[in-house]
């Protein structure tokens, strides 16, 4: 994949028909220890696309999402969001850390639902929905309430309200959970294995949430999943990962029908 | 009354108890209540002051707590008594015995805080939450609900060392109890007294301690 | 601080005696605690309920009174009626230590026994173990490795506490210190003691490592080298089975 050069004053970057994309990687390194996970990766997603990674444990594809949510930090290389860079930026040739402030501005537009909800115990459901709108995004108590019901509505749960996360069941905590990250208005929407935590009989409950969501917004949307039929309804684009490196990529139609290569049909016989 | 020579007198007993119970009241218990308040705010103090500051600083920190958690709290209490001679004996020893008690405080909030699930760190992050609303509203709180059984704890054993307080002329409920005997030659129910009194409420609190701890455990669905 | 200096040097072997004491105090009231601690940790288990409540009872008796009580009562109690019994203020002293701070031990003993997997229980139920047998073989062995972190913890306090027995005239460290201070100044004598406590604890901390390392390795080596060695029958090797949990 070529990309055009780093502007690096702005470092704003342009894809080839003049749109920014949402999610670009620049020669990505990244390593935990002696292991590289990720080796000079260059990656985009544009914006409305719904990207899905797949691929085999330890390929690197929840470390692409951990990386865009800022909960990893990368060795070496560029990430961009919506063209401007996310954790570092090249200065004269250097790798130049941004402040801790500009890493806030931009976290505050991805956001990220997990394989564990991680919703916090010690609050009710309608307070860890409206917790970051009104402490990070400075929405009155008000604005947020209304907005928090509605995405309670919309994941299906509008009377759990004051009920305590240990209260309800995974599939529902994942939901809220979903609820929580929308209720941020990211622009982009990450999902890290989301239902791989739950009873085979609450994966459906959660999936169409997503699929609505994916149906309803524009929002961009990068997932990890094993659940091959959901990525094919959701999905515009499919990526298979091995070794920290793309494999291949296509439209769900023709990876999962025709895939071109032996590591990606191997890979998918064994799942599918 | 000195003459007597019996193995257990009520009078003196009943004469020696009002006193005791009003030491108790006023000493044992106000300096328990006091230095566990320091000790749990200071406690928190050093923990999150461990936690957050650039390593050296961190280090020392470390370094101070554990000196001070090691060596006796007798020789703390004298060195604080021929320094501070100012300073009421009974407010020293309140000071010293919660700066004493705050450094095991630190190591019970530091466990807490260790024992909060890395994912509630990183939702924080996904939410671009500030440290200052990640600690308060997410972290202190869920943290506290393991550490509260095993502060209460260490109220108790504070309470049970207040009698060390009596080093530097501090007459609580033991000191009280010597004083009697000293006077009055009988110190069979005077010492008796005094330990079935910390008896008593020690065993109070421990149930006290026991219900908390039921209390606060999260039960999941 | 030549003076301070000269005076410490006059003075050490004095202060060399409180150290001894102090030493003494601590060895003698550890060893007393741990048979304490055993003891009634163990009979703290046992079905018979009256050797449980006899046990119960000594542990909260001696949790729930101070140290200090502890220590009074002996000192000024014990030569009358009806114990009649004149000790030397060091063995009071060690007495003391030992029963307030073996009923501590005894909980953790306790707490530790219980947290010996319940699989190997179960594996000495279904190889027929007498109790005793199963205890001293089995579980004793695994549980100590578990206890030795919070013994470690009573051993400092325990330290700490001799600093208090110079209120029944034991002339220990602290009692030196004390005169010290008179001959030096404050600053000088109690920094110098608080360090030299410090050193103390740091070396008996230093030593408990050892002891647990050496502990959880003799887990790992297994039971079969002590039965070849005591040529006892052999033990299937639990070394697998206790790490579930």
């Amino acid at each position: 994949m070529n990309t055009p050069p780093l502007d690096t004053h702005t470092g704003a970057i342009a894809l080839e028909d003049g749109d920014v994309p949402a999610i670009l990687f620049d020669k990505v390194e990244k390593r935990f220890g002696d292991h590289v996970v990720l080796h000079d990766l260059d990656f985009t997603v544009r914006r409305g696309d719904r990207v899905t990674l797949i691929g085999p444990s330890g390929s690197g594809k929840t470390t692409i999402l951990r990386l865009v949510m800022t909960l990893e930090e990368a060795d070496d290389g560029y990430i961009l969001i919506d063209g401007s860079p996310l954790t570092h930026f090249e200065r004269d040739g250097k790798r130049v850390e941004l402040k801790e402030k500009h890493k806030n501005e931009m976290r505050k537009r991805i956001g990220m639902v997990f394989q564990q909800f991680n919703l916090f115990p010690n609050m009710t459901v309608i307070e860890n929905i409206i917790e970051a709108p009104v402490h990070v995004l400075g929405l009155s108590k008000q604005e947020a309430l209304a907005r928090g019901r509605a995405l309670l509505d919309k994941v299906g749960l509008p009377d759990k309200e004051n009920a305590h996360p240990t209260q309800l069941s995974g599939g529902q905590q994942q939901r809220v959970a979903i609820a929580r990250a929308l209720a941020m208005e990211p622009e982009i929407l990450l999902l890290d294995e989301v239902t791989s935590a739950l009873d085979p009989e609450v994966v459906g409950e959660v999936l169409n949430i997503l699929r609505d969501v994916a149906r309803d917004t524009d929002v961009t949307m990068l997932i990890v999943t094993h659940e091959m039929q959901f990525a094919r309804d959701v999905s515009n684009r499919v990526l298979m990962f091995d070794s920290g490196r793309i494999v291949e990529e296509g439209t769900p139609e023709a990876i999962f029908s025709d895939p071109q290569e032996q590591r990606t049909r191997d890979f998918l016989s064994a799942v599918l | 009354m000195n003459d007597d020579k019996s193995i257990w007198s009520w009078d003196h007993a009943l004469a020696v108890l009002p006193d005791l119970l009003w030491t108790f009241l006023t000493v044992t218990l106000i300096v328990t209540i006091i230095g566990s308040a320091i000790a749990a705010v200071l406690g928190l103090i050093i923990a999150l002051g461990r936690r957050t500051s650039p390593r050296p600083v961190a280090g020392a920190l470390t370094l101070v707590m554990n000196f001070i958690r090691m060596t006796p709290l007798v020789v703390q209490l004298l060195f604080a008594y021929y320094v501070f001679t100012t300073v009421p004996p009974i407010v020293l020893g309140t000071v010293i015995i919660g700066i004493h008690y705050a450094t095991y405080m630190a190591e019970v909030y530091r466990a807490g805080i260790d024992a909060v699930p890395p994912g509630q760190w990183e939702a924080t992050t996904a939410l671009s939450m500030s440290p200052a609303r990640t600690w308060t509203a997410v972290i202190i709180p869920q943290a506290l609900r393991a550490t509260l059984p095993a502060l209460a704890n260490y109220v108790i054993s504070m309470f049970k060392d207040t009698p060390f307080l009596m080093v530097i002329t501090v007459t609580e409920l033991v000191r009280e109890a010597q004083l009697y005997g000293g006077t009055n030659f009988r110190y069979v129910e005077a010492i008796t007294l005094a330990g079935l009194i910390f008896l008593a409420a020690s065993l109070l609190s421990s149930v006290l301690a026991r219900r908390l701890e039921k209390k606060l455990e999260y039960t999941t669905a | 601080m030549t003076e301070n200096l000269d005076a410490l040097w006059r003075a050490l072997p004095q202060i060399w005696d409180g150290v001894f004491i102090t030493l003494v105090l601590t060895a003698g009231g550890a060893l007393l605690a741990i048979v304490v601690a055993i003891a009634l940790g163990l009979l703290a288990r046992f079905e018979n309920i009256l050797l449980r409540g006899f046990a119960r009872t000594i542990i909260e008796l001696f949790r729930g009174t101070s140290l200090l009580v502890q220590l009074f009562f002996f000192f000024f109690v014990l030569p009358l009626p009806p114990f009649n019994l004149e000790l030397p203020a060091l063995f009071t002293g060690i007495l003391a230590l030992g029963l307030n701070y073996g009923a501590y031990g005894a909980e953790v003993v306790r707490g530790s026994i219980n947290a010996v997997p319940a699989g190997q229980w179960e594996a000495t139920t279904a190889l027929s173990m007498s109790r005793s047998q199963r205890m001293r073989r089995v579980i004793f062995p695994q549980a100590w490795a578990l206890m030795i972190p919070s013994l470690n913890n009573l051993l400092i306090q325990l330290l700490k506490g001799t600093a208090v027995v110079y209120l029944i005239t034991i002339v220990d460290l602290t009692a030196e210190l004390n005169r010290l201070r008179v001959q030096t100044d404050v600053f000088f004598a109690y920094t110098l003691g608080l360090l030299v406590y410090f050193a103390i604890a740091y070396l008996l901390t230093l030593g408990m490592n050892a002891l647990e390392s050496r502990a959880k390795h003799r887990l790992g080596q297994g039971v079969k080298w002590r039965d070849a060695i005591a040529g006892t029958p052999p033990v299937p090797d639990m070394k697998g089975a206790g790490q579930a949990a």
